[in-house]
């Protein structure tokens, strides 16, 4: 008897405590959730009135200049693919840039995770100075390095290239070391013993392991790059964005070479993450032996 | 085995051991081949050669040195006679009139010590520079002869330039330019001048202790507000273009995630039957993605103009598309037991979603959302540049002007500071809203690192 009328007060207890714990976590959240509100409208209203233009007063001309640009470019549709020849090489230029700058960030990302990364690294002591430096290079926007570099070198892809390349180096030095982490340091250890040196031990027993997922993410980069080449294209680096700003401060009348541009840019995108994402899928999903190197 | 025995050599088995190993090499040595090949190919399609011979090596020295030092001008209107002193030449860093550097003694003839036994006078009419090791030059500028300059005897050396109208003089000290209308010194110095005051500050050239101990006197308001309103290095300007910055990135960010979580249950197959509206959901995805963050910079300044809006809403369009990709794969990947446990208690579909689906997906959303979060502080420093907004706008202005190297580096150095913190953040805020996600340590073997959709 005595357990029973205990053991109800205690459930009495024990729901009084859960429905004020849920009352106090709702509590917190509802909190929470205005504090977000308030924040985002805040950020709005703050955003909205320091814009030369405010929200109310521009959303509906959002379409207007696509509307103007495609129409133009309706008009002239014969010249179409004339202008998507003419800009081909400026295509070939910003997949260039992207392309270069993937490699030589790959191969520096390379160099950056294995110095940094315990167990792999040629002067262990040095470790957390390229991991700084990998911290620094990914935290550098590329415009920076591309603008500071056109002022000395000239507008032109090598700025873009370096100014990607230096990103994509930071970038993949901090991925590729959390993959470095991962693999076994059996085969260093075995090399090592039968005498090879850093480079074979590296290139031998580290490499073969990280590889498929290093080219997984070199992808990943390339994809990313192409739309910076065309962005710094903009401030002036050569490839698509350098005609598409030359086509836009034109005005109108050269519109359908902007429309040409869009679509090559677009289409460009389109495919290069679809293939990209095909073989990124392959490599995750080992449906097919990596790079054997 | 015994079949292997039979029918195969010993020469034979080691030719098929080398065929492989042959192979092996070709693969190895055709890939870094193919690298170089093209590397090759790029160079030359850059004109890389070309462009060592274009580069403006000047430029870049100029630019380096700039970048952490700075110059006084000491100028006379040879017309009127009058003096003036200023920092970097500015207006902003003028010293007021009958005042200069203590380096400079103003009077009929004004001394300018150069140190290291280069001193330049401005005499009423002749401009004499001392060079030790080399003599002294005179020059008398006039209205109808020019400038006439008279130079120790000898070949006049490099580093001295001189013509009719005109004389420039520059050695390690300092520069001498002597024009029919003026007369102007630079001296150099290392470090970022007036970067806490401006001169007309009563506070300009105190050291720290001294301006603690006005601080503690109750100045602290007016100490700071000459700091805040410095018109040399405007640090009000320059904190509200990194607060806008890291409003963009933001707003866009959280923008997306809430546009993007919605769209992204018409996307899956499993929340979504209607096969129609599933494809459309996605190819919309793709077209916003595909697009392109220039494009949509573009399109959406001509409807707002520049600022932070603009910005922040070019980064919400991008990144909705993104966020709805990976957003619907996790959604497809969701456990259908809890939500089948949830219904079973007599949960209508909100109650579902609430209780079944977000608990399940919350850590995915909140650790991409999170890292998008630091890379959208550097694409909102892009767009801003590209638009006009934020520290990327100061950023294009100071570089455009091809001089204030120092103000550049100062924010190339807060850009790079501001990533990294929201970097930390967004990994300190993830550690701790996540659970489970602690701090990585070496794992004995696990080859297959999950390919993350990183920005």
């Amino acid at each position: 008897m005595t357990d029973l009328t205990a053991g109800s007060s205690t459930v009495d207890q024990i729901r009084d405590d859960y429905t004020a714990m849920a009352r106090r976590k709702r509590v917190y959240g509802g909190i929470l959730l205005i504090l977000f509100v308030a924040m985002m409208a805040a950020g709005f209203r703050t955003a909205d009135s320091r814009n030369a233009g405010s929200f109310i007063d521009g959303w509906h001309r959002i379409f207007d200049y696509p509307a103007e640009v495609l129409s133009e470019a309706w008009e002239k549709i014969a010249e179409m693919p004339a202008n998507l020849v003419e800009f081909f090489p400026a295509l070939v230029e910003t997949l260039n840039i992207a392309a270069a700058a993937t490699l030589v960030g790959t191969i520096l990302g390379t160099f950056l995770a294995l110095m940094s990364t315990r167990g792999m690294a040629y002067w262990p002591s040095l470790i957390p100075l390229f991991r700084r430096i990998s911290d620094v290079f990914r935290a550098i926007p590329e415009i920076v390095i591309a603008l500071v570099l056109i002022f000395i070198l000239g507008g032109g892809p090598v700025p873009a290239m370096i100014a990607i390349a230096i990103h994509t180096a930071g970038a993949l030095g901090k991925l590729f070391s959390e993959v470095n982490e991962n693999a076994s340091l059996k085969p260093v250890e075995g090399l090592q013993s039968v005498g090879a040196n850093w480079s074979q031990r590296m290139y031998l027993g580290v490499i073969p392991q990280v590889g498929p997922n290093y080219v997984s993410y070199a992808l990943l980069r390339f994809e990313i790059n192409i739309r910076a080449s065309a962005i710094l294209g903009f401030v002036g680096a050569g490839g698509l964005g350098y005609e598409l700003r030359n086509a836009m401060s034109w005005g109108q009348g050269r519109y359908d070479e902007a429309a040409a541009i869009f679509i090559l840019l677009f289409v460009t995108i389109v495919i290069v993450d679809q293939i990209s994402g095909y073989l990124r899928d392959r490599l995750a999903h080992g449906s097919e032996k990596g790079a054997s190197a | 085995m015994s079949t292997f025995a039979t029918n195969l050599t010993t020469s034979e088995l080691k030719d098929e051991a080398d065929r492989l190993f042959s192979r092996k090499r070709l693969v190895n040595f055709s890939l870094p081949a193919l690298v170089l090949v093209y590397l090759i190919y790029v160079f030359f399609a850059f004109d890389v050669p070309g462009l060592a011979a274009r580069a403006n090596w000047e430029n870049g020295k100029t630019l380096v040195s700039d970048s952490y030092s700075y110059k006084t001008h000491i100028e006379r209107d040879n017309r009127s006679g009058q003096v003036s002193a200023a920092i970097e030449g500015e207006r902003k860093g003028a010293y007021p009139a009958g005042e200069a550097p203590d380096w400079v003694t103003l009077g009929e003839t004004t001394v300018i010590d150069l140190e290291d036994g280069h001193v330049v006078r401005f005499g009423p009419d002749t401009v004499e520079y001392e060079i030790p090791g080399y003599g002294t030059v005179r020059a008398t500028p006039s209205r109808s002869a020019g400038v006439q300059a008279e130079l120790p005897l000898g070949d006049v050396p490099d580093w001295i330039n001189v013509s009719k109208n005109r004389l420039a003089i520059t050695t390690d000290a300092g520069r001498l330019t002597v024009t029919r209308n003026r007369s102007e010194v630079f001296r150099y110095f290392t470090g970022w001048e007036l970067f806490w005051f401006t001169l007309d500050s009563p506070y300009y050239g105190k050291s720290f202790p001294e301006l603690a101990g006005l601080a503690a006197h109750g100045e602290a308001g007016a100490i700071l507000n000459d700091f805040w309103t410095n018109k040399m290095w405007r640090h009000q300007d320059v904190a509200w273009a990194i607060f806008e910055t890291i409003l963009m990135a933001f707003l866009g960010t959280l923008g997306a995630a809430m546009v993007a979580l919605p769209l992204a249950f018409m996307a899956t197959r499993n929340f979504n039957p209607m096969k129609s509206v599933r494809f459309a959901t996605r190819r919309v995805f793709d077209f916003v993605r595909g697009v392109d963050a220039l494009i949509w910079t573009v399109v959406l300044a001509r409807a707002f103009g520049p600022g932070p809006l603009t910005g922040a809403l070019a980064i919400l369009v991008t990144d909705t598309g993104t966020f709805g990709k990976i957003f619907s794969e996790a959604l497809e990947n969701v456990d259908q037991k809890q939500i089948e446990g949830v219904q079973s208690t007599g949960a209508n579909a909100p109650q579902r979603y609430r209780f079944g689906v977000i608990p399940q997906v919350t850590p995915v959303l909140l650790s991409q959302l999170l890292y998008f979060l630091e890379s959208n502080t550097r694409s909102a420093t892009v767009i801003g540049a590209i638009t006009g907004g934020g520290i990327g706008l100061l950023l294009t202005q100071a570089i455009i002007t091809q001089k204030d190297w120092e103000e550049v580096a100062y924010y190339i150095v807060l850009i790079i500071l501001m990533v990294m913190l929201m970097d930390w953040f967004s990994g300190w805020l993830r550690r701790r809203l996540i659970q489970g996600e602690t701090r990585k340590k070496r794992r004995p073997r696990d080859p297959k690192v999950k390919p993350l959709l990183l920005p």
